[in-house]
């Protein structure tokens, strides 16, 4: 705490010469409450915001319907200020798909972790993207269960340790992680997939343009657009809140590589010039 | 623009030879059904067939599911969107869905649920759901195709009066038996308004819709769901849903049964048939057929108890509804059980045991034990 001699004093001794107003309140674009319970360091607030942001620019808050998970993030599904579908761990594509089909007009986001859409509800998202259904699913991905305390999912990377692989992820005992974005751009029906993380301001700006491609991909209706997003979670990782963003490029990212894997918007465009 | 927009019914007026499975179909779309998911599986099969048939017709949406759990998570969306939606499976399948459909009735969603099911094995699931937490739904029970036309229907009206899953319990006769049926809808009354349902609409208003299990209302001043608050309003809307509905059953002879029968769904009929050709030979039986097996007709079933010396429950199970006979007879009378588990070897469902004589003559066993 060397910075602390450089903070100014401010004086007590005499009352404030103006009342107090309010300057800002630095709440995102449509979230409600500013405030939420997530541990200090987490990344899943910061791509939360960035993607209510992408809505808010895109003006599309008045025809989003959002489907959330079971997760930390899910802290968030009561606090936006889009309409919230609360789907069950693992289920959320499958519920998009019903609120979709019904409600074709509108914009319809999924928004998991990677303990929810990879180990326990993995073929959802693969079905949903091979019907080519017009929904943006963003996956939260930090290679742990977060909300339980850090334990292996199914994209935790070789020797990562968690509370159920003490020792570090072994190939022989635990298998090998999913790589969740590779796989969804093989399937025909998906027709934008990204993997992007929020690490640093440059990967956050590099996610939101991934979030806008998406949402433009599903206006469009050229099929499933997926956005994976490594976030920090230096309570799960069982390191230091700072040096949470070195971990995840150190870690997360170097297996989970991040990229547009497939963009068939800029394929289309590429191939009317 | 939306699924729900969409016209009346495809069906002609008059009456027509239909498959129960055809008939069902029909019924639901007639009450407005305009969203379905399923999964094969025989002898629920045929009902997603004639959906995948009908819907597109009247612009709906039928989806051929992935799985249960997906036929499930598709209807729950789309009910959430104020879109009439069903359902449904055979037994197996409603036991993968069991985690939504718990799910769902916390988060105050209507939907209409179908189990055809193989025999009788399923009136526990149905009846007290083999999901968690503290919920119910409505169960009907039809005995037949033209019973079934009316039930299915009442099950929409009474899903969105009580924004809660209604699940009606058919097996393979009741899929698979053709009847002359008139689809002609019911107006069962006004319904509340869709005020809950997702259209989008409300985003960046301030007060945004939530449609959740876990709370029906966005914490003004903080974070997080209140579950202790949300529990407590479920439950107290459980309670008032089951004393709002009035339980319904069918009997006869009752007034001077010295034997009362209780059967439910396709064995009903036979018990029926059964109870009839006995009181031709003189001998003093009647029959109680519960059609709301939740709330169950426990008056009805008692009041007959008091006047009768035994109670006798035929079921094709091992003895599952015979659990709500005891309770609502509660000791008035001795209750026994004459049926059991009877399958061909399909395994569908298609029961031996379900013939008028073989009946007649576990009914008449009681008779020559009574003291």
């Amino acid at each position: 705490m060397s910075d602390r001699s450089r903070i100014p004093l401010v004086p007590t001794g005499t009352p404030p010469s103006q009342p107090a107003r309010l300057v800002d309140d630095f709440t995102p674009a449509l979230v409600d409450v500013g405030a939420h319970h997530l541990c200090p360091g987490c990344g899943e607030p910061i791509a939360i915001r960035s993607l209510g942001e992408a809505i808010d620019e895109m003006a599309l808050a008045q025809r989003t319907i959002a489907v959330f998970g079971i997760g930390c993030y899910t802290a968030f599904s009561n606090n936006l200020d889009v309409e919230v579908l609360q789907a069950l761990h693992g289920r959320a594509p499958s519920v998009a798909t019903g609120v979709k089909r019904c409600r074709p007009d509108s914009l319809v986001v999924t928004v998991q972790g990677d303990g929810d859409m990879v180990s326990e509800g993995l073929q959802e998202v693969l079905h949903a993207a091979a019907r080519g259904e017009s929904i943006t699913c963003v996956m939260l991905n930090n290679g742990v269960f977060g909300e339980t305390g850090g334990h292996m999912t199914a994209t935790t990377v070789l020797g990562q340790r968690t509370k159920t692989s003490l020792e570090g992820r072994d190939p022989a005992t635990h298998g090998r992680p999913i790589l969740l974005a590779d796989l969804v751009a093989r399937l025909d029906g998906a027709g934008f997939v990204a993997r992007c993380a929020v690490n640093s301001a440059g990967e956050l700006a590099r996610t939101h343009r991934a979030l806008r491609r998406a949402l433009e991909t599903q206006l469009a209706g050229a099929g499933l657009s997926f956005v994976e997003i490594l976030t920090m979670c230096p309570t799960g990782w069982f390191v230091e809140t700072t040096e949470a963003p070195r971990y995840l490029a150190e870690n997360l990212g170097s297996v989970h590589r991040a990229g547009v894997l497939k963009d068939v918007l800029a394929e289309t465009d590429a191939a009317m010039r | 623009m939306s699924a729900i927009a969409a016209p009346a019914t495809t069906s002609v007026p008059g009456r027509h030879l239909l498959q129960g499975s055809e008939a069902i179909a029909e019924a639901m779309v007639a009450a407005g059904c305009r969203f379905f998911a399923g999964y094969p599986m025989t002898p629920f099969t045929e009902v997603l067939e004639e959906m995948a048939k009908k819907l597109p017709t009247v612009g709906g949406v039928c989806m051929n599911a992935e799985s249960e759990l997906e036929a499930i998570g598709m209807a729950w969306g789309a009910a959430a969107t104020g879109t009439p939606s069903a359902t449904g499976s055979t037994g197996q399948g409603l036991s993968l869905m069991q985690e939504s459909l718990a799910e769902i009735t916390l988060a105050r969603l209507p939907l209409v649920v179908l189990n055809m099911a193989r025999a009788q094995g399923d009136y526990w699931q149905a009846t007290r759901g083999g999901g968690h937490g503290d919920y119910r739904h409505l169960v009907l029970a039809p005995v037949d195709v033209t019973e079934a036309v009316e039930l299915v229907q009442r099950a929409f009206h009474l899903a969105e009066v009580w924004r809660n899953p209604v699940l009606v319990l058919g097996d393979y006769y009741l899929a698979h038996t053709a009847r002359a049926v008139d689809i002609t809808p019911v107006d069962y009354g006004p319904r509340p308004p869709r005020d809950w349902a997702l259209s989008g609409a409300t985003g960046g208003s301030g007060a945004a819709k939530l449609v959740s299990f876990l709370g029906s209302a966005k914490q003004g001043d903080g974070v997080g769901y209140d579950l202790a608050v949300h529990y407590a309003a479920c439950a107290d809307h459980t309670e008032a849903m089951l004393r709002g509905v009035p339980p319904e059953a069918e009997e006869g002879y009752v007034e001077d049964a010295d034997v009362v029968v209780v059967a439910f769904g396709t064995p009903g009929a036979y018990v029926r048939a059964a109870v009839r050709s006995l009181r031709a030979d003189g001998v003093r039986v009647g029959w109680v057929r519960p059609v709301t097996l939740v709330p169950f007709p426990s008056d009805i079933v008692a009041a007959a108890a008091r006047r009768a010396s035994v109670v006798a429950v035929f079921e094709n199970n091992a003895g599952q509804m015979l659990d709500d006979v005891r309770l609502a007879v509660l000791g008035e009378a001795p209750v026994e059980f004459i049926g059991g588990l009877s399958l061909d070897a399909s395994g569908f469902g298609i029961a031996p045991m379900l013939d008028v004589s073989e009946v007649r003559r576990r009914i008449l066993d009681v008779v020559g034990r009574r003291p």
